[in-house]
């Protein structure tokens, strides 16, 4: 007994050494091997008296369970220490760059698009579209501008013919005209798109942006069409605080006709909306006039309506502080990587126009 | 439309101060351009009187004045003018007054720890003079008993500018902005007095208008003044004609357009001796010549509106007089004209012969035709007044009779058109205001339209004119209801916003470009397509509309790298033009990229974008757009502008007849002609006309969810294939085998060179085998290897590399 005691305590200390995989293997082949000290010890037991053979052989075991487990727990704990010594080693300096990141932008035009259909889808309008190459009775003539009409002069048209026949639109409204033509009243449309005027300086580009809106039903009046942009603006700057101002003007295809003015400020050169003192002309409209109904087969006693026009690019400048209109077509990179959105912020009405 | 407010005030008595009548004027609809001094309010300016100046106790050259500014109050104002003495009177400005000098707005303000309200001003400060030394010092004898009055009176013109809108001729003269806004309750209208004048004798030069077809002149009034000294204008007169911005001339032109300032009413004046024989008002014959008073011969046409003599044309009528007939100092007798002409007329010839004069831009709106009359008369009154001469008795001669037109307005329109109501009476006030004649049966008004206002013609212009002159802040605002008839986007748009952020998603910036493009860059990228030239190009580079949507993208490339960038991803969405009628376009994106991947990056190795960039680009676009993949075909056919080895078309299906996208590195000819020097340029194009619709859609059912957890085994394949044989045709070959078992093929090489014979190449692929029955048995897996080396060598004349 006190030998396989004394093989104990001699062992345990061993294990106590700071040992190395190596090392620990040797003890227990020492311990349990073929000719171990510990398998030796059962050997002995068949020569053991009967009396004895019960109490060594449950010493013997005991023995052998504590020296087993504390070869364990010691195997355990130098593995940890060589995989936390090889982490040691295996360190990285995480401050380098990642990998290549290409975001992607969207135009702000593209943008601006996007929330102006979202803020009329909310009450209830639908987009419609219609080609950039117009023939001159949907540009001028079935809205109420003839010929000889001196308006014809305020839109500088580029033609695609001698004729002057075939034109690109100076304005979204034939859009009114071709839903009209095609489709049953009540019509609810916004139409946004490209337009053309050959003209161009710091404030005009001979290609432009406009949305043109149209609401005819049966008892559309003046009231509604306040009530609509006052949402529409307000929406659109997501600013509830802003001056908005109606004064008659003059388009040939509305009557009564007007032009809306919101408030504006000058703060370190770049405009503001809101309050200010000063006056800024954003859209034309007026209620669709009579001669235009019955340019495309409506029945102006019985349905009448507002119609407006407003220019994409200049709300897109005002909104988001851009001062030259032409750059929005020059395609410089930077200028693109500046103002453009990211792809996934989608303007919508559940999640807002903006982050 | 220019005007003073001095000038207003001949046609309107008003108490309305200038910034009233602007406020009011834009709310009629006559909208202000701008208004000169409109910052500086000159009513902040007051004669004052300094009761006690002195010392400031913190500078020296400051003083702390008491000032009287009137009616018993007396302000303490710092000043550091050096005559700003006890007893002096000169003009004080306010807190709140804009010095005309910088335009500075003044505000109460602490000067070295005194506070100052106000500022006493130097003449150069109020822009009277140029002295600056110290501070105006008024006359004791003539502003003594001024004090606290406006130092500045009326003496300064206020000069208005209004953008007048097409419909309104009548406001094209100052008495027509006097009635509006006296019919705004701006005033009040005065009445024209004139004179009785003496007429003597008959206008003997005879007139006549012929009736030719579509004659141009209807009316044509006259009188002659014999006898006159022509000279320059009175100063009343030139000051008038100046305060608008123009130059006097002499007193019969300056007249004739103080005339048509005053009332529209254009007038020409003819030297009465140079007019051979007779006025003859006809249309021209084609080669007839004149020289027009901008000293410029024209060449005019058949059938235009001439006022002519024995001897030929001697102007263009309501256009431009000539010079043959004009009138100068020496100018001894006179004929007046006074006419109306047609505005399509009008339009017609300055459109052709391109004049554009004031009397052009005022008949070709349309003048009153019952001021003939009005204008001979408070013209040859002026003539005879300044240059003396006789006046004879006028003679008007007329191809047809004016009639005012009528129109019958129910009033219950007002209200169903502006969404408000206002009582017949005030609807009937503001009508009459404006000049109609009104009577009323009930809630029917009959109404006799003034002869200036060719624009009214039917009930919803008499609805406009009520409700302007009401004023437009009187309709309500009514909230927008919330439901919606139609869905917002059809298919085609939802595809469009969708994919143009799928792209941009992917690296690229969106731009937008012209619609209309170089001709010389669009023939790199026309294909068969049509030319389409503008007609009148804002420049000879943009001169056709595009027929790609390369043409501008690749312009632009060039640009960006010309900055100094390298790599680059652009895409736009838009149009492009088959043909120049409407509805002859196509939506289409179109991507380029550029440049290196990874360039410069310290753990992946840089390379030059290729067509496998793009092509990734533009499947995984079409994927995330809900398009099946396993359905997608490419070819090797492309558009020419493409490098012929290194593009390819997409079809949705193999049985498609269009192909929805094309990829591809561009043609290095046109790469090299257009000077776009990078490693590489690749791009891609998808046509939504051609996207279809999708069979299966996002809202459906999704199919039943079955899956396999038996082994799946992994078999390794190298097939020697011609050089030119598709892994497409391969990859179809060997999923076609047995689609139950064949989960996916996977392309890990392909290899040319040594130990591949000549004009072959070695298709090494990865197939993935899995039964979703059982655990497939060594024997199983080496069966279905088997036939697939067996049905590639057969199907495809590949031999299975060993």
């Amino acid at each position: 007994m006190s030998d396989i005691k004394k093989i104990k305590d001699e062992y345990l200390k061993k294990l106590d050494n700071n040992l190395d995989i190596e090392s620990v293997n040797q003890i227990k082949t020492e311990l349990f091997g073929k000719n171990g000290q510990i398998s030796n010890s059962f050997k002995k037991l068949g020569s053991l008296p009967n009396d004895e053979r019960k109490k060594f052989a449950s010493d013997l075991n005991l023995i052998k369970e504590e020296l087993q487990e504390k070869i364990n727990s010691k195997l355990q704990e130098i593995e940890i220490k060589v995989i936390n010594s090889k982490l040691e080693n295996e360190k990285i300096d995480v401050t380098l760059p990642e990998r290549e990141i290409k975001p992607g932008k969207i135009h702000p035009v593209s943008q601006v698009i996007d929330e102006i259909s979202s803020i009329f889808s909310e009450i209830g309008f639908s987009v419609e579209e219609g080609p950039d190459v117009e023939n001159e009775h949907y540009n001028f003539t079935a809205l109420n501008t003839p010929d000889n009409h001196p308006a014809r002069d305020m839109h500088d048209t580029f033609y695609l013919d001698n004729n002057k026949e075939i034109l690109l639109r100076t304005h979204t409204s034939p859009v009114q005209v071709r839903t009209m033509l095609n489709g049953k009243p009540p019509f609810k449309i916004i139409a946004p798109g490209r337009t053309y005027r050959s003209d161009s300086d710091q404030t005009h580009s001979p290609m432009f942006h406009q949305v043109e809106g149209l609401h005819i039903d049966k008892e559309i009046n003046m009231g509604h069409l306040k009530g609509c942009l006052n949402y529409f603006i307000k929406s659109f700057f997501e600013i509830d605080k802003i001056k908005m101002r109606f004064r008659p003007s003059h388009f040939p295809f509305t009557e009564p006709s007007a032009e809306v003015d919101i408030g504006y400020e000058l703060k370190d050169g770049k405009i503001v909306i809101g309050e200010g003192d000063k006056w800024l002309e954003i859209l034309g409209c007026g209620m669709v006039h009579p001669n235009v109904l019955k340019n495309v087969n409506v029945n102006p006693d019985k349905y009448q309506g507002y119609a407006f026009g407003i220019g994409i690019d200049r709300l897109g400048m005002l909104k988001y502080g851009i001062n030259d209109l032409r750059a929005f077509f020059e395609t410089d990179y930077r200028w693109l990587n500046h103002f453009g959105f990211d792809p996934l912020d989608v303007p919508s009405n559940y999640r807002g126009l903006s982050r | 439309m220019k005007f003073t407010m001095s000038w207003l005030k001949d046609h309107l008595k008003t108490k309305h101060k200038d910034i009233q009548i602007i406020d009011k004027l834009t709310d009629v609809g006559l909208e202000v351009e701008s208004f000169e001094n409109i910052s500086s309010d000159f009513d902040n300016f007051k004669v004052a009187k300094i009761i006690n100046a002195e010392q400031h106790p913190n500078a020296d050259r400051l003083r702390v004045c008491d000032v009287d500014i009137g009616q018993q109050n007396i302000v303490k104002v710092v000043c550091g003018a050096p005559n700003a003495k006890k007893g002096l009177l000169t003009v004080y400005a306010g807190p709140g007054s804009v010095i005309p000098k910088n335009n500075m707005k003044l505000t109460v303000s602490k000067i070295r720890g005194v506070t100052s309200y106000g500022m006493l001003c130097s003449e150069s400060e109020l822009k009277l003079s140029d002295e600056s030394e110290g501070i105006t010092e008024l006359k004791l004898s003539k502003y003594s008993d001024k004090i606290g009055k406006n130092f500045f009176n009326n003496k300064t013109e206020k000069v208005v500018d209004l953008s007048i809108t097409p419909n309104r001729p009548d406001c094209l003269g100052v008495r027509g902005i006097a009635r509006d806004l006296a019919a705004a309750g701006a005033g009040k209208l005065k009445s024209i007095s004139h004179k009785n004048i003496k007429k003597n004798g008959s206008q003997n030069v005879k007139v006549s208008i012929t009736k030719d077809k579509d004659q141009g002149c209807t009316i044509f009034g006259s009188c002659l003044i014999k006898g006159v000294t022509n000279k320059e204008s009175p100063k009343w007169l030139k000051e008038k004609i100046e305060s608008l911005g123009q130059k006097p001339i002499s007193a019969i032109v300056d007249i004739t357009n103080y005339v048509m300032l005053d009332l529209n009413r254009p007038l020409h004046a003819y030297d009465a001796d140079k007019i051979d024989n007779e006025i003859i008002v006809r249309n021209s014959k084609k080669g007839e010549t004149f020289e027009a008073l901008d000293n410029k011969e024209y060449k005019l046409d058949d059938g235009m509106c001439v006022i002519s003599d024995q001897s030929g044309v001697l102007g263009l009528g309501g256009i431009i007089g000539g010079t043959r007939s004009g009138t100068g100092l020496k100018t001894k007798n006179i004929l007046l004209e006074s006419a109306y002409f047609i505005p399509r007329s009008i339009r017609k010839t300055s459109k052709l012969l391109n004049i554009d004069t004031d009397a052009k831009f005022r008949f070709e709106r349309g003048i009153d035709p019952q001021s003939i009359e009005t204008g001979l008369l408070k013209a040859s009154q002026l003539i005879s007044q300044i240059c003396g001469g006789k006046i004879s008795k006028f003679d008007i001669q007329k191809i047809t009779q004016y009639k005012n037109s009528e129109i019958k307005f129910n009033t219950s329109l007002f209200e169903k058109i502006t969404g408000f109501k206002i009582k017949d009476n005030e609807i009937i006030k503001i009508l009459n205001d404006l000049g109609f004649k009104v009577s009323r049966k009930k809630s029917e008004l009959k109404l006799k339209v003034p002869s200036w206002r060719p624009d009214i013609s039917q009930p919803i212009d008499i609805v406009e004119e009520v409700v302007r002159i009401k004023g437009y802040e009187n309709i309500e605002t009514i909230e927008p209801e919330k439901n919606r008839l139609k869905d917002t986007l059809n298919k085609q748009q939802k595809l469009f916003h969708f994919l143009q952020r799928s792209v941009a998603s992917k690296g690229y910036f969106e731009t937008v470009t012209w619609s209309f493009t170089d001709s010389k860059i669009n023939n790199f990228f026309k294909e068969n397509l049509k030319e389409i030239k503008i007609v009148n190009p804002i420049s000879s580079d943009l001169d056709v509309l595009r027929n790609s949507i390369f043409s501008n993208l690749v312009f632009y490339l060039k640009k960006n790298l010309d900055r100094g960038f390298k790599d680059i991803s652009l895409f736009e969405i838009g149009p492009i033009f088959k043909n120049n009628q409407p509805g002859e376009q196509l939506t289409v994106i179109g991507a380029i990229k550029s440049g290196k991947i990874s360039r410069l990056n310290w753990n992946e190795k840089e390379r030059s974008v290729d067509i496998f960039d793009v092509k990734k680009d533009l499947i995984q676009t079409l994927m995330e757009a809900g398009y099946d993949k396993q359905s997608f075909f490419i070819r090797d056919k492309s558009p020419t502008y493409y490098h012929p080895g290194k593009s390819g078309s997409v079809y949705l299906d193999k049985d498609d007849i269009d192909p929805v996208a094309y990829f591809g590195e561009f043609h290095p000819n046109i790469i090299k002609k257009l000077d776009i020097k990078t490693e590489g340029v690749v791009g891609f194009e998808i046509y939504l006309d051609f996207l279809k619709d999708n069979k299966i859609k996002l809202k459906d059912q999704k199919s039943n969810f079955k899956y396999s957890d038996y082994q799946k085994s992994e078999r390794d394949f190298a097939f020697v294939v011609d050089k030119n044989y598709k892994a497409q045709d391969l990859i179809e070959i060997i999923s076609s085998i047995d689609k139950n078992l064949i989960r996916s093929i996977k392309i890990f090489d392909i290899y040319e060179g040594e130990n591949i014979p000549d004009g072959k190449k070695s298709i090494a692929l990865n197939v993935t085998i899995q039964s979703s029955e059982k655990t497939l048995v060594e024997s199983d897996l080496e069966k279905i290897n088997k036939l697939i080396i067996t049905t590639v060598e057969t199907k495809s004349g590949a031999k299975i590399r060993s």
